[in-house]
């Protein structure tokens, strides 16, 4: 570390873009931890509970996103949707380069990737719920809805929670590719941070340093969280 | 003409597999390696080499691989002793950089997964091996790490999936192996979809290659549990 004062929030500083970066980063993880949850909850319905046309889509979806790499994903969506947008534009007359944002495909991407994460999480940790349980509310008169809502969500995210904990710590990791499409987010700002004060090692063991951080705090978050939810219910 | 574009495509991202199968067994086995050597020191019971070992294990699990790689790739460049140094000839190679920080990123989980592996074999099984008068090499290489390998290699084949896939990341070091050729086919065809697709299929093929034969090792290494139940849904 040469000079401290590049990393700080003077005017020379470069700690105010950094931070910017990691906010981007984790708002990028946030939204893609929301989809991947959704789609999870889907797909996990659909393996359990669906018909079988339902459920090889769902097998098909999960089998082909643990096989494929994030990055390659995330070009897919990024300059798929561009070519896709361009002739669409194309076709209504509007010429030149359409495309969504970087952040949008980049959340899409990831999403997608973890939600295949996800799926498996959520049908185990569905499996793990005692059939006697559901069956104390069915005779309690709880309809689907509620029994839903009071006993198996709640249960479910109980069993789901540590499992959760690694697909953020992943998505969070994963934002680091939104990069590769210029996504202004941690990697990103630290890749102009390095490139115009040719202090490469400084700049991403800072950006090391600050993943870590963010690593160790979500760490400690889960371990709360996982604390809440098994309240009445020892662990092995 | 759409057709002849892909099969074309196709042809040349073949040319990318060679590169990515070989940063992922680098990986794979560099990641083996170290592996051990961390998880034991994890196991050793010495708080002077369980400490770091823990330490180390945290921090490679927390860092993004692409940090990693660019650490090693740009980053170093930063210092002149470094240039100077007989080890420029190998950092200042993308191929070793991606290599390097494959096989640290790996190490850190494999740690993980050996350790598992070795505190699942009981108790019982290594006094018995001692009572039969089997010590030191013969009672690791006899007893534990059949049983460690065996209870291991479910989850380390994720790991080594992982990587698979992880070996994208060298492209953004400028190495053309499939996602590199692929990314630079894509921007100069203007066609990414049918590019990247194929690309997929290429990398879903060698997982599930990889599967396959891990699949076929574990049926190996499981003989007792052949008859109980079938190792095609012991996953």
């Amino acid at each position: 570390m040469s000079n401290l004062g590049l990393f700080g929030f003077g005017p020379d500083g470069w700690g105010a873009v950094l931070l910017a970066g990691a906010a981007v980063s984790i708002g990028a993880a946030v939204c893609g931890l929301i989809l991947a949850s959704l789609i999870g909850a889907a797909a996990a319905r659909a393996k359990l509970l669906g018909g079988p046309i339902a459920r090889t889509i769902a097998q098909t979806y999960t089998t082909v996103l643990r096989g494929v790499p994030d990055l390659l994903v995330i070009f897919l969506l990024y300059f798929g949707s561009s070519s896709v947008l361009s002739s669409v534009a194309g076709f209504f007359g509007y010429h030149g380069f359409f495309a969504l944002p970087g952040f949008i495909a980049g959340v899409l991407a990831i999403g997608i990737v973890a939600g295949a994460l996800m799926t498996e999480v959520f049908r185990g940790a569905f499996l793990a719920v005692k059939p006697g349980e559901i069956e104390a509310a069915k005779a309690c008169g709880m309809s689907t809805f509620l029994r839903f809502r009071r006993i198996i969500a709640p249960l479910t995210l109980r069993h789901a929670l540590p499992s959760i904990g690694n697909v953020w710590l992943g998505l969070l990791k994963g934002s680091s590719l939104l990069s590769a499409t210029g996504v202004a987010e941690l990697m990103r700002q630290t890749q102009i941070a390095a490139g115009s004060t040719r202090l490469p090692f400084d700049f991403y063991l800072a950006a090391a340093l600050i993943y870590i951080a963010l690593a160790v705090s979500s760490g400690l978050l889960i371990q709360a969280a996982e604390r809440r939810y098994s309240r009445g219910f020892v662990r092995r | 003409m759409e057709i002849q574009f892909i099969f074309e495509t196709f042809l040349s991202l073949l040319g990318g597999v060679p590169l990515t199968v070989q940063l992922a067994a680098l990986a794979i086995l560099g990641g083996l390696l170290i592996g051990l050597l961390v998880a034991g020191m994890r196991l050793s019971g010495h708080r002077v080499l369980i400490w770091p070992a823990w330490l180390y294990v945290q921090i490679v699990r927390s860092i993004p691989l692409l940090v990693l790689m660019f650490l090693i790739y740009y980053g170093l460049t930063q210092f002149s002793s470094i240039r100077a140094s007989f080890l420029w000839p190998i950092l200042r190679e993308p191929y070793w950089c991606a290599v390097i920080a494959l096989v640290i990123n790996s190490s850190g989980y494999a740690a993980e997964v050996i350790r598992g592996g070795l505190q699942s074999v009981g108790r019982n099984e290594i006094e018995a091996a001692r009572a039969c008068g089997m010590s030191g090499f013969l009672l690791l290489r006899r007893i534990v790490l059949p049983l460690a390998i065996r209870q291991a290699l479910p989850a380390y084949s994720n790991e080594m999936i992982a990587m698979v896939k992880a070996t994208s990341l060298a492209s953004l070091v400028t190495l053309m192996d499939v996602t590199g050729i692929a990314a630079s086919i894509a921007s100069s065809s203007y066609r990414p979809i049918g590019v990247f697709v194929a690309a997929g299929a290429i990398y879903l093929a060698l997982t599930a290659a990889l599967t396959q034969s891990v699949r076929l090792m574990e049926y190996r290494l499981t003989p007792h549990l052949r008859r109980a139940a079938l190792p095609a849904d012991a996953q």
